[in-house]
């Protein structure tokens, strides 16, 4: 391609020094360097977003970790008392159970969203009329607010009017209701499966966007191998899939660790703190509770876990790129 | 912020713009006498406090949604009546009653929001550094209309100071709403008085297949109210009066939970995930006989089911081994926050809106659902519009205070946020926890925060 007449002539001009245009001066100009100079003008153009992040997320994040070392109390300055609130909380029986609760609801709630929401997207990468529609019904559940489909769903489990009971009881499969909220593990299965309808569809379009990467040929060619539909998908589809499986794995695993909404509104963490998590829990300590350092040390507890997805997200990331 | 004009209301002045306002008043189809009716008889002469009005007084207020319809539109005509009057403006924020607690904590917290906040329960005793004193105004409206329930004072004045830092607004009290024919075809004239009677009826409709249903899930309002009285009501307590001896485990706690335990026979399955609605639900729908509730079973039963309406009877809860009526009800109160720009004014509106013309005219309008927390209101021609309203005016001299018998505060609101008292009575009735079990692990729970 051949250089433009102007350009090649300042660079003649420019290599020759002697017609190079004379430096600006004058304090316009300084500015006008500095920002020139390597970085500065990177850093002026992300200040904006730095300062947001800065003031929405480190400023909250430093102020509930400095809290959780603190005795405060609502309306009340709180004294410094070290790693007191965790040592508490660590011998709290409540505590224990929800750390229980918060492990098995996450660990239960993304297996089934994992194993489900792949099925579901290795079905959906299939040719076949209506495909589009389909595909964008099983985004719903994605897409409704979850206060909103929570609450659908604090209805299909009640003690008294769940459709559930009432289809089998008029089918003659059942006597009595139910009690899908009111015992411990019930009441654990019950919101974990509300979870799973919730999260599916971000696997399964998540995982559908990375299926149709894979190139056809490897199938083709395993195809006249004569590769099983087990063996394509064992050695050709999961390999291919895993960094993206692993990002969107860790991903809901932040989003359900720290849940909170499905929770409070189908049982604010009852039956006798069956359902509570950490969430739930440090918010009902902080708020209604009154003790903002502990409730804060409740949530702090969350981040090590936290922290863990996110390095390995991060892994992954730099993998794929 | 330079110098503020305020200008002081004398009682001159008072009575004028009163004058005034109510002459707009009759302007817009509402008669002196109607607004007036019965409050000369209840209110004692008494001079109010001379509180100067801020200029251009904007008073933004917190309280909770409705619980009943007619409660805001009659909350609000009163709010106007003193815009009229008085010359300021009320802006009212209306948010779901569990919300007003959180909202008005990270006010406290923060120093700015509104200046008025009608909350909850402890809610005044979390902050109690940050509320104005409105001693003046509890100790006028106490002497003009016959002297405020002693619960009322407990909730309304700090504990140690012993200053009023709230006005108590009233308690959404609770009843026992239950099905009369129901009652009757279990072989009993009505629903007894004494728990003993009481749990032996709620059998025999259970067996009759007219089960009961009392909320057993972390149901703030319902499920922390009726436990609380059958604690109170066997001699059992959480705290000592000291705040820090811790008395749940005891022998009248462990006689409680036993009777919990033979009363939840009667029950429906699937109390233990109630949460406040599910009783209202259960009882409109027939599926229940015996519930304990506000009026708004009453209220929405007359509106949209005339056949269970007919069918209802309120009563008092029953009394306990203990002998005498110990209560627990939602209680509210307002303060303001020392962040107000216009306290006076606040503290005047407050006032205003407690006095007999307008308390009377809310409480008839919401059938009684708050209920009075001055003596002199008893009296309010409200409570005889229907004998199932009547039981109500006498929950404030019934009930006992959250935390009893410790002083409110932080510790009484954690308690009660992480539903002590009603976990340990679900642990018993539907967890398969022994009383004594269930005892030892509500204790080891309020150590916690009783420190």
């Amino acid at each position: 391609m051949r250089a433009h007449p102007w350009n090649s002539a300042t660079m003649i001009r420019e290599q020759e020094g002697t017609l190079k245009p004379a430096e600006p001066q004058g304090p316009l100009a300084k500015i006008s360097q500095t920002l020139k100079a390597k970085g500065v003008m990177g850093l002026l153009f992300t200040a904006p977003a730095n300062l947001i992040l800065l003031l929405l997320l480190a400023y909250p994040f430093i102020l509930g970790v400095w809290l959780s070392f603190t005795d405060t109390i609502i309306g009340r300055t709180g004294q410094f008392i070290g790693l007191r609130n965790y040592w508490e909380l660590l011998s709290n029986e409540v505590f224990q159970l929800t750390t229980f609760n918060t492990l098995l609801y996450t660990l239960a709630a993304v297996f089934f969203k994992l194993v489900l929401g792949f099925a579901l997207a290795l079905v959906l990468n299939q040719e076949f009329k209506g495909k589009g529609l389909i595909r964008a019904i099983v985004l719903l559940p994605w897409i409704v607010p979850t206060a909103l489909s929570t609450l659908v769903f604090w209805w299909v489990f009640d003690s008294q009017f769940s459709c559930i009971s009432w289809i089998l009881m008029k089918t003659g499969f059942l006597q009595a209701p139910i009690d899908f909220l009111g015992s411990p593990n019930n009441a654990r299965a019950s919101v974990i499966a509300v979870n799973v309808w919730r999260g599916i569809p971000f696997f399964t379009i998540g995982l559908m966007a990375g299926l149709q990467t894979i190139n056809q040929s490897l199938y083709e060619a395993a195809d006249i191998d004569g590769a099983s539909g087990w063996a394509k998908f064992r050695k050709i589809t999961l390999p291919l899939i895993m960094p993206l499986l692993a990002v969107i794995t860790t991903f809901s695993i932040i989003w359900t660790f720290a849940d909170f909404h499905l929770i409070w509104i189908m049982t604010r963490g009852g039956p006798a703190n069956a359902t509570h998590i950490y969430g739930t829990l440090s918010y009902q300590r902080a708020i209604p509770g009154g003790h903002l350092g502990e409730g804060a040390a409740i949530s702090v507890f969350i981040f090590p876990v936290l922290l863990i997805c996110v390095l390995i997200t991060a892994r992954y990331l730099r993998r794929e790129d | 912020m330079g110098t503020k004009e305020e200008k002081e209301v004398s009682r001159r002045d008072f009575m004028r713009k009163s004058a005034a306002g109510l002459a707009g008043l009759s302007l817009i189809g509402l008669s002196r006498e109607s607004l007036f009716q019965g409050s000369q008889a209840l209110a004692a002469a008494v001079a109010p406090p001379q509180l100067k009005l801020e200029k251009d007084s904007t008073i933004r207020v917190l309280r909770w949604s409705a619980f009943v319809k007619s409660d805001e539109e009659i909350w609000e005509a009163n709010t106007r009546k003193w815009e009229q009057a008085f010359g300021g403006k009320v802006v009212t924020e209306y948010l779901s009653w569990e919300d007003v607690r959180s909202k008005a904590a990270m006010e406290a917290s923060v120093g700015a929001g509104h200046d008025i906040v009608l909350g909850w329960f402890d809610d005044p005793h979390l902050y109690p550094n940050r509320l104005v004193d409105v001693t003046d105004v509890a100790t006028y409206l106490g002497k003009k209309y016959g002297g405020w329930y002693p619960v009322c004072e407990k909730y309304g004045q700090d504990f140690k100071t012993k200053r009023w830092i709230a006005i108590p607004i009233g308690s959404a009290g609770l009843c026992i709403n239950y099905r009369t024919s129901w009652v009757q075809e279990a072989g009993f004239e009505k629903m007894p008085d004494k728990i003993e009677g009481f749990i032996k009826c709620c059998k025999a409709l259970k067996a009759k297949g007219h089960p009961t249903g009392f909320a057993l899930g972390h149901a703030v309002g319902d499920a922390n109210c009726w436990t609380h009285w059958w604690l109170w009501s066997f001699g059992g307590k959480a705290v000592m009066a000291d705040g820090k001896t811790i008395a749940i485990n005891s022998k009248e706690t462990l006689q409680a939970l036993d009777a919990c335990k033979e009363f939840y026979e009667s029950m429906i399955p699937g109390v233990a995930s109630w949460l406040d609605p599910h009783n209202n639900k259960a009882f409109l729908a027939g599926q229940i006989s015996v519930t304990a509730n506000g009026n708004s079973i009453f209220y929405a039963s007359m509106e949209k089911f005339p056949d269970i309406h007919k069918d209802l009877m309120t009563m008092n809860f029953p009394i306990g081994p203990v002998g005498r009526p110990a209560e627990l009800s939602l209680f509210s109160q307002a303060f303001i926050f020392k962040h107000s720009r216009v306290p006076n004014a606040a503290k005047h509106y407050l006032q205003f809106m407690m006095e007999a013309p307008q308390y009377g005219e809310w409480e008839s309008g919401t059938w009684g659902y708050v209920t009075q927390t001055l003596k002199s209101y008893y009296d309010l021609p409200a409570w005889k519009k229907d004998p199932r309203i009547t039981p109500f005016r006498e929950c404030m001299g019934r009930m006992l205070w959250n935390g009893y018998a410790g002083p409110l505060g932080p510790a009484s609101a954690a308690a009660m946020s992480e539903y002590v008292v009603v976990d340990m009575f679900a642990d018993v009735c539907v967890g398969g926890k022994s009383p004594k079990t269930a005892a030892l692990d509500a204790e080891k729970k309020l150590k916690k925060f009783y420190k």
